[in-house]
């Protein structure tokens, strides 16, 4: 069995700002081992985003509270200082964001950056030593003509390039886990697939595990082995790929895979999409979270359903009250947009 | 390189003959302004003034007396109509006080404005932020005049004698003197530009601090000073190296009129004030034209040291 090297427990996140407390993350778990890809997915303010940067203690403030455990290598993350926690950044996790463009320093060279990273985590490091190493880097991701692309800035690299220096730039001291944070969302089509393969292909080399979070199900369909669907700080439904792609349990999974533009089913008139806007994290609906959404509540859904294994194969977990073969009725047409919330 | 030297020489041609140009014009409309019948005394005939016009050449059309103003001021050759004496020897004279003045204030307030501007933002709604916006915010407001007169009066010979009663002793002569008049002119031309600079830099640094890309620094496990300096500083910093040099540059030319007049430094503010009070146009011309040169100038230097600071803008 591959080695255990994540295990978030009851993961609990609540910002208190001016309008009341958030909920931004609430009762999250899972675990990640070496060498898997772990697909979160969601809308924007469904939490993923907030759970991945609390694991690096980015969310920190004066205004965040955390409750539960974030266990990596039996250390605990989110109790751990931050000159301790300095130690795990970017050396043993490392992450990436969203948009390439704005996610370097203008100001600097790109080689520099790299070297930055590798320097902070190896203080023997020299000047010549850090730059060749970013020369190779730079390389393992693709860049053509690493040699004098690392003198580069920021605003000379396209979007794309930006994204592979950023990875270059995540792998620069082989961490452990690779956090990326919606690493397609600001890539055009052609150019998500070449990072995704990217990713894909450096988690072995680099023998890493990799938290890929996005909105977008079709992104993890390549890689993930297992997803995890959030929804208002919560996990609605998880389970390996085959399982959320072939048997999704949720309705709001089913709206989700309902709105990926797809080549195998009867071209629509308009793209599918879930009714409605999620709900405010301050003031949660009662009951489900998604009850005020989904085409399907009905009484019982007044009462938030656990995160249970429903279905007769085990790690398949889902949040919903509806009756497992009463949902495998129902869903085509959910999927296909033909049932709508009233 | 050259061609932006070139072009940059060329604009501050046009700025200076359009500023000198005004001034000059202003001379002609306001009230008062004719220079014969001030020269010519309280008792002059009509003769005298005329005597004066032509001797001086005020009876000539406009466009030519200033041809003949320009021409005087680039070749030294500019005398006063009040006291008779050579502008361009005065201002020589006055410039020592002032650059001494402008140097010294322009490295404290940098120092001092920087310096609160970083504490200011990292302690962002703690108190000593909250306490430092107030005393900025009082720096901003206190007149040159009253402060400065405040502070020779109760820190000077008058009362606590720890300081000079004003003056300026040149930094050839003696400079641990130099050094001692300078220090309070110095602080009360500063106080204003650090409470300034000190708001502006906070705000600057509490955008940044958003930035993805300091995100990005904390996520590769840098330490926050490192953080702070290198990503965060380093690009709040930008917009202060224009405040800065537009300030300096107003600073020498003439801009600390106030604080040399309450310290009586004899330098080319003052010298300039005075000249404002006899309606003198020469010394005005003079000090107007080294002003606006000195901006100008600055104004270059901060469009090259830009394209030092932000790679973006450089040109490939």
């Amino acid at each position: 069995m591959a080695e255990r090297l994540l295990e978030v427990k009851g993961l609990k996140v609540e910002f208190a700002t001016e309008d009341g407390v958030v909920n931004a993350v609430d009762g999250v778990s899972f675990t990640l081992d070496r060498g898997q890809v772990l697909g979160i997915v969601g809308e924007s303010g469904s939490g993923k985003s907030v759970t991945a940067m609390t694991m690096l203690g980015l969310t920190r403030g004066v205004n965040a509270r955390f409750e539960g455990e974030v266990n990596y290598k039996g250390r605990d993350l989110i109790g751990m200082s931050e000159d301790e926690l300095q130690t795990v950044r970017g050396n043993e996790i490392a992450m990436i964001f969203q948009d390439p463009m704005t996610a370097m320093n203008p100001v600097y060279r790109v080689g520099m950056q790299i070297a930055e990273g590798l320097r902070a985590h190896n203080s023997r490091m020299n000047k010549h030593q850090s730059r060749a190493r970013g020369v190779e880097l730079l390389r393992a991701v693709g860049i053509p003509n690493p040699e004098s692309r690392v003198d580069d800035y920021p605003h000379q690299f396209s979007g794309g390039m930006r994204q592979r220096a950023m990875i270059a730039m995540a792998l620069a001291n082989n961490p452990d886990i690779l956090i990326a944070d919606e690493p397609t969302t600001a890539l055009d089509v052609t150019i998500q697939a070449q990072i995704i393969e990217l990713i894909d292909r450096l988690k072995d080399e680099f023998n890493s595990a990799v938290i890929l979070i996005t909105h977008d199900l079709g992104v993890v369909a390549e890689i993930a082995d297992v997803i995890m669907v959030m929804y208002a700080g919560r996990v609605v439904e998880v389970g390996s790929k085959r399982q959320i792609f072939y048997d999704p349990q949720h309705p709001y999974t089913w709206g989700l895979l309902g709105s990926i533009p797809r080549l195998d089913r009867p071209k629509a008139d308009r793209l599918h999409s879930i009714e409605g806007v999620p709900p405010s994290l301050i003031n949660l609906p009662q009951g489900c979270k998604f009850r005020p959404r989904c085409p399907h509540a009905f009484e019982k859904c007044w009462e938030e359903p656990a995160l249970e294994n429903r279905v007769e194969e085990p790690g398949h977990l889902d949040r919903c009250w509806l009756p497992v073969e009463a949902k495998r009725n129902i869903r085509e047409a959910t999927i296909s947009g033909e049932t709508r919330a009233a | 390189m050259a061609a932006f030297i070139i072009r940059r020489t060329l604009g501050a041609v046009i700025v200076l003959a359009v500023v000198s140009f005004l001034t000059f014009c202003i001379f002609i409309v306001i009230p008062g302004g004719d220079p014969a019948e001030r020269m010519a005394g309280k008792n002059a005939t009509d003769e005298n003034i005329a005597n004066i016009r032509e001797t001086w050449g005020f009876d000539q059309p406009f466009y030519v007396q200033y041809a003949k103003m320009m021409q005087n001021v680039f070749s030294g050759d500019l005398i006063s109509y009040t006291t008779q004496q050579d502008v361009i020897a005065e201002i020589k004279r006055g410039l020592p006080a002032t650059l001494s003045l402008a140097i010294g204030a322009a490295i404290i307030w940098l120092f001092f404005g920087v310096l609160v501007g970083v504490i200011s933002a990292v302690t962002a709604g703690r108190w000593s932020d909250r306490g430092i916006t107030i005393l900025a915010l009082i720096g901003i407001s206190m007149p040159v005049f009253w402060l400065g007169i405040l502070a020779r009066y109760y820190l000077g010979p008058e009362n606590a004698g720890i300081f000079p009663d004003g003056q300026y002793v040149p930094l050839t002569e003696n400079p641990v003197d130099w050094f001692y008049h300078m220090i309070l002119p110095w602080f009360v031309l500063a106080v204003l530009f650090i409470g300034f600079y000190g708001r502006v830099l906070r705000s600057n640094i509490l955008d940044s601090i958003n930035e993805d890309y300091v995100r990005t620094a904390r996520a590769k496990g840098l330490n926050p000073r490192r953080v702070l300096i290198k990503h965060v500083l380093r690009n709040s910093m930008i917009p202060i190296v224009t405040l800065f040099a537009l300030d300096f540059a107003a600073v020498i030319g003439g801009g600390a009129i106030l604080t040399e007049t309450v310290f009586d430094l004899q330098g080319v503010g003052q010298y300039a004030a005075r000249s404002v009070r006899t309606l003198d146009l020469p010394p005005i011309m003079a000090v107007t034209l080294l002003g606006a040169f000195f901006i100008v100038f600055f104004n270059a230097i901060v469009d090259f040291l830009y394209a030092y600071l932000d790679p973006r803008i450089r040109p490939s």
